[in-house]
């Protein structure tokens, strides 16, 4: 297999972005930064993917309109997913995997704020039982928070210790939408909102765009120092209706992880856009005490849909390019209560890829 | 002002799906007043039934019918209800095992507070008072008082099989529009037609667009169009369609203002359909000043300028 790395990030996010659904505005700068970060021009790059859904802010053909930002005489190989950012790159590492391409940039957009976010997310559930009932995305997490606390798995404390520890690390991080930690009796006191789930448990709505670029073997030691390898990267799913698997675990997370090698890792930026998801990755992943989780503060900081995820990625890689880390991992998830899931690792070396 | 323009936008679609078998032989239940399930080939009744087992993945044929009573096994408040949920005053979404079945089975449950709710409480169906085969037949669950026992279900009005179910889809959103095209639509309700140049390779585009498609640079410079163009190609519309405004046939032409790199979509009038030609000069005509709006329908149709017909390498490169 070839050695992939990603060698590029940027981002955008904000509660509300005042503009039009496609992003292009957004994206226009996000690649200029890349082009910055990697001394490419457009031409450079030999495959572009999307991720984004249509449905968030209702405009039709949305992807194929954003397109715009790259421009596209002569053409571009290009994609699309309507899935997290995450997603988009595992399509872009397949094609670099190909040998067609040596590059890739992958990029997400989503205007939520357009629409009511939690109910939109009714459409992505079993068509005939749940969609009519739109069970809206904050309820179905709280149905799995309380299975945790009923079954012992976790309490409202150790959830408000992931929020708490978010919220502080996010005062580092210029892009979190929500920050400012303060101490667990404090955020205990607060009022409930979806029982049991307070609104400091639930991801903010976030607008945004992002991207990463991946390059294979010399392509990406051109670019950076210390390229972040992806030593390996795995995703699997359970089933959709929330009765027929254990709420409290999410098994499909710990299969994407024991695909990999976790050994050795020290940061991991995990995609829990509820605090109890966080504690359930952590054991599914089997992350120790030694494990720095989240220092940007993770989805409880900032959470823009189809970009949260791969933003994750980009985090974790960012921690290698700078020497802060020699291992880390990233996750992403996607569907109902942590019902899809992705893992990687990205690393300063190639040695013990994977892939 | 602000900066874009932002109206509310509705989009609406009624979702007609067939059941198959499994599905239908549930619904169809629940149209009788009756929760059925299936044996999973662990062993398991689940509800609503899977349509393959989920090990063997062979089709799913041992249905099972349960209780409509059962016990609740995690619950939710819903502060803020959402269009479309059950109830639009504040309630619980549950998980109910119903006596019979081995897992849980998501619905509302009809209670005024948080307090009212707690793990392990029993609960039955609330049927709804006309029942079709859909999942919200069951109108909730209530809390079951001890003693107490299942509701009974009126009796339904057919009891054909149960193949088909139609979801209505609506979702509201408060849509923007990029600058460049809230500058194309401020000016068309001033009766100007604004593009923008693209700073690279100096083509105007109308309607502008926030980069330019071909290298991807932002197009800044503001450029208000001519009112006439030339007809680069055309067709004439017989058929009718749903939604149609004008009894055809009518001529729908792309008509490149002088000026402009990119065509706009508009109707030809004021002259007969075999007359529209390629290279014909036209000239927008727009509606009275008083029903102007932020549209691209201020201009009610493009008539022929009576100038000769433009030669057509004045055009070629933009078909």
């Amino acid at each position: 297999m070839r050695d992939v790395a990603v060698v590029g990030f940027a981002q955008r996010q904000m509660p509300e972005f005042d503009g039009s659904p496609t992003c292009v505005e957004l994206l226009v700068p996000v690649f200029k930064e890349l082009y910055e970060q990697t001394g490419w021009t457009r031409k450079d790059v030999g495959f572009w993917c999307s991720g984004s859904s249509d449905y968030l802010a209702g405009r039709s053909f949305s992807f194929v309109q954003a397109v715009d930002a790259i421009g596209v005489i002569p053409p571009v190989n290009e994609s699309h997913v309507e899935m997290d950012l995450a997603w988009a790159m595992y399509e872009a590492w397949l094609k670099i995997q190909t040998g067609e391409v040596d590059t890739a940039l992958v990029y997400a957009f989503g205007k939520s704020s357009a629409g009511v976010l939690r109910r939109t997310l009714a459409l992505q559930l079993e068509p005939y039982t749940m969609t009519p009932l739109w069970p809206d995305t904050v309820s179905l997490a709280g149905l799995q928070a309380r299975a945790g606390i009923d079954a012992g798995a976790w309490d409202e404390r150790a959830m408000a210790e992931v929020a708490n520890r978010s919220l502080t690390d996010a005062e580092k991080n210029e892009h979190a939408i929500r920050k400012g930690g303060s101490s667990v009796e404090e955020l205990l006191a607060r009022p409930m909102y979806a029982d049991p789930l307070r609104k400091h448990d639930c991801s903010p709505v976030t607008d945004g765009v992002a991207a990463l670029v991946l390059a294979a073997g010399d392509k990406a030691r051109e670019v950076r120092e210390r390229p972040a390898w992806l030593t390996g990267i795995s995703h699997s799913i359970d089933p959709m209706g929330m009765g027929v698997r254990d709420l409290t675990r999410a098994p499909s997370a710990q299969r994407a992880g024991a695909a990999l090698d976790l050994g050795g890792v020290e940061v991991a930026e995990l995609h829990a856009p509820f605090s109890h998801q966080e504690l359930i990755l952590r054991r599914e992943l089997g992350l120790g005490d030694d494990v720095v989780i989240n220092p940007s503060g993770g989805a409880l900081a900032s959470n823009p849909m189809f970009s949260g995820g791969g933003i994750r990625v980009g985090e974790a890689a960012q921690r290698v390019w700078s020497g802060e880390a020699d291992k880390t991992l990233a996750h992403a998830t996607s569907g109902p209560a942590l019902q899809q899931n992705l893992v990687c690792t990205l690393a300063a070396s190639t040695e013990g890829n994977q892939n | 002002m602000s900066r874009t323009l932002q109206a509310p936008v509705t989009v609406a679609f009624d979702y007609t799906r067939s059941t198959g078998p499994v599905v239908g032989r549930f619904l169809s239940g629940l149209r009788d007043g009756v929760v059925v399930g299936a044996r999973t080939s662990t062993g398991q009744v689940v509800v609503p039934p899977l349509e393959f087992d989920p090990v063997t993945h062979e089709a799913t044929t041992e249905f099972v019918e349960v209780s409509s009573v059962g016990t609740v096994t995690s619950w939710t408040w819903v502060p803020e209800p959402v269009k479309g949920q059950p109830f639009d005053r504040p309630f619980a979404f549950a998980l109910v095992t119903l006596d019979g079945a081995d897992v849980p089975f998501l619905h509302a449950l009809d209670v005024s507070s948080p307090a009212e709710v707690t793990t392990g409480m029993r609960v039955r169906v609330r049927w709804a008072a006309e029942r079709v085969g859909h999942i919200n037949d069951i109108a909730c669950f209530e809390p079951l008082a001890p003693g107490e026992a299942a509701a009974t279900a009126p009796a339904a009005s057919s009891s054909e099989p149960v193949t088909g179910v139609v979801t209505e889809v609506s979702l509201d959103y408060d849509y923007a529009a990029s600058p460049e095209e809230s500058l194309f639509y401020r000016g068309l309700n001033e009766g100007r037609i604004m593009g923008q140049r693209c700073p690279t390779c100096q083509k105007v585009y109308v309607p502008p667009r926030s980069a330019c498609p071909s290298d991807g640079t932002p197009t800044a410079e503001e450029v208000e169009l001519s009112q006439t163009g030339t007809i680069t190609t055309f067709c004439i519309v017989n058929v009718p369609f749903l939604g149609q405004k004008i009894t055809p046939p009518y001529v729908s032409a792309y008509v490149l203002l002088d000026g402009a790199d990119i065509a706009v979509l508009h109707l030809i009038l004021g002259v007969p359909a075999d007359e529209v030609r390629m290279g014909m000069r036209v000239r927008a005509v727009w509606k009275p000043e008083e029903e102007w709006a932020y549209s691209l329908e201020n201009i009610d149709h493009f008539a022929p300028t009576g100038e000769p017909d433009a030669d057509y390498d004045t055009y070629k490169h933009h078909l």
